[in-house]
């Protein structure tokens, strides 16, 4: 069924959502074209078609960023705040949503509160007792940080697919039987464990592109994560674009290749919790 | 019983977030370098603040900010979910590509349009620039600074809003649509009075959220400016960033973190009134 039966608004519609296509994907189009020049070709035309394949600026690139370790240390980081955000939150969503406590309330705005507040209302203080701490490149401490940041929209995301789930089905556990723990761990947990799967994806995403947290406490250059690296290399270590480019398509390929792999998870994910409204 | 199930989010919460945030409340009213011992100095951070043409810049920058990312990308987001509804076919592709952008590292879109677009050198107005046509480089110009940060920001934002506002189109009833077309509305007749009113809820939240995060605005300017040329770009979270760790003046930057979450909070309120609507349906 169409919405407007006038010829010639579905065309002007079509050109229109067109142009917006071409704008969004000519500096991706740049990117990729541009990893793949010698820099001598860029200065002459960031348009050109590449003369040769310069593949060797990818080899280039992982080196001069450390992508070996860098890489490695991205990863880790995202894996551990995977870990801390998909345990803790599913937890604290099941109690919001079920109104397991008296004070739901109170927890699910303090929570909401949370996610509003700058980073610079926290980072100082935070940033100097973990120096007195010698916490400062301990990847494990900024996925605590990563985690007390990404926790509550995870809370919130995982507390609608809580909400799904019906009563009775707990209500069944019990009687059989089960304890309270073992109807969370056992009942629900596998039944909203694509919720989890959603959750998981975009805090591994979010993690992976951090860059406040990131720059601020991960100094030391074999604790840099892929992305601080890259923003160095950048700034300070080269001037040859073939190379910065192929540096960013290295960081951004895998990324792209799971967005369009999972598009409709990370969407609904990243876009669905704000549409109820 | 269920309490227990509480604590690791919120132990991990308070540690990170709650108690570093009332120190920055007490640090804005204190002389600290970071190392030794802070010493109160009553409001003289604020006082300092509202003599600084800097701060008075900065706000500015972020006022400036607020109002083009409350109007530019949401008529965007707007026009394109509703040609979208229209077009019907292709749309799940349209979303996804326009969606892309958002998925990419802040760092890299910034490398990309500084180095492939804006650079006077290696970019496309270098190209456009040798053929005849001079364009300057937006971020090095004091009076351009802020805007060519903001078409980064812009190219990188507006299709998160696009595919929300597309969402929750597509939950607006069909009868309605229905109506409005047998009786022959044009396109801007049906986005003025079927669809917009249809999803002003989202709307009203999306330019909630808009306000909040332009107070937050802190990557591309940082990456790509340093609030620079001459503090011509210079955002609130940029000054308090640069007051903390270049120039060790942590209660300034205390004080300007304050007066950017005040701004928040006002916005907060109203986002947490919504919220708590929506909690009691």
């Amino acid at each position: 069924m169409r919405l407007i039966e006038s010829r010639t608004t579905f065309v002007l519609t079509y050109t229109a959502l067109a142009i917006l296509l071409l704008i969004t994907l000519f500096p991706i189009a740049l990117l990729v074209l541009n990893s793949l020049k010698p820099a001598t070709q860029i200065v002459q035309s960031p348009l050109a078609w590449p003369e040769v394949y310069r593949w060797d600026n990818f080899v280039r690139a992982w080196n001069d960023a450390r992508f070996g370790t860098t890489m490695l240390n991205s990863a880790m980081l995202a894996a551990l705040t995977i870990v801390l955000v998909c345990s803790t939150g599913s937890l604290t969503a099941y109690v919001l949503a079920r109104r397991k406590i008296k004070s739901w309330k109170i927890v699910t705005f303090y929570l909401l509160a949370t996610t509003t507040a700058p980073i610079q209302l926290f980072l100082f203080p935070l940033y100097f007792g973990f120096a007195k701490l010698g916490l400062i490149n301990n990847v494990f401490a900024v996925s605590l940080i990563y985690t007390a940041i990404y926790s509550p929209f995870a809370v919130m995301l995982l507390r609608t697919y809580f909400l799904a789930v019906p009563k009775e089905l707990e209500e069944a556990a019990l009687i059989d039987g089960a304890t309270h723990w073992q109807v969370f761990s056992k009942v629900m947990l596998p039944i909203v464990s694509p919720g989890i799967l959603t959750v998981a994806l975009i805090i591994g995403l979010y993690s992976w592109n951090e860059f406040l947290v990131a720059t601020t406490f991960l100094q030391r250059t074999d604790r840099l994560t892929a992305v601080v690296s890259f923003f160095l290399l950048s700034g300070q270590y080269t001037s040859d674009w073939g190379e910065i480019m192929a540096a960013a398509l290295i960081i951004v390929l895998p990324v792209i290749v799971l967005f369009i792999a999972l598009q409709r998870r990370f969407i609904e994910g990243m876009a669905g919790g704000s549409v109820k409204g | 019983m269920h309490r227990l199930y509480l604590i690791p989010t919120l132990l991990i919460n308070v540690v990170i977030i709650f108690i570093p945030a009332a120190l920055t409340i007490a640090l804005a009213f204190c002389r600290w370098d970071g190392i030794g011992m802070p010493v109160f100095i009553g409001l003289a951070n604020f006082r300092q603040l509202l003599a600084d043409r800097v701060f008075w810049m900065a706000l500015g920058n972020n006022v400036i900010w607020t109002a083009i990312f409350l109007t530019v990308p949401i008529a965007m987001g707007l026009l394109a979910a509703t040609m979208m509804l229209i077009a019907r076919r292709g749309s799940s592709f349209f979303q996804v590509v326009y969606f892309l952008p958002m998925v990419i590292a802040t760092a890299i879109t910034a490398r990309v349009w500084q180095g492939m677009i804006y650079s006077p050198l290696t970019g496309i107005a270098g190209l456009v620039t040798r053929a005849g046509f001079p364009v300057p480089n937006p971020l090095t110009q004091p009076s351009t600074a802020l805007y060519g940060i903001a078409i980064v920001d812009l190219w990188h934002w507006w299709g998160f809003l696009c595919v929300i506002f597309f969402a929750a189109l597509r939950q607006v009833p069909q009868e309605q649509i229905e109506a409005a077309r047998i009786e022959g509305a044009s396109f801007w007749q049906m986005l003025r009075y079927v669809l917009l009113p249809g999803i002003r809820p989202t709307i009203t939240l999306m330019m909630i959220m808009t306000i909040i995060w332009s107070f937050l605005v802190f990557d591309f300017v940082y990456i790509l400016t340093q609030g620079g040329p001459a503090f011509s770009s210079e955002v609130l979270s940029t000054l308090a960033y640069r007051s903390a760790f270049y120039d060790l003046a942590v209660g300034k930057a205390a004080a300007v973190a304050v007066v950017i979450s005040l701004f928040g909070l006002a916005t907060t309120a109203v986002y947490i009134r919504l919220q708590a609507k929506e909690f009691d349906q």
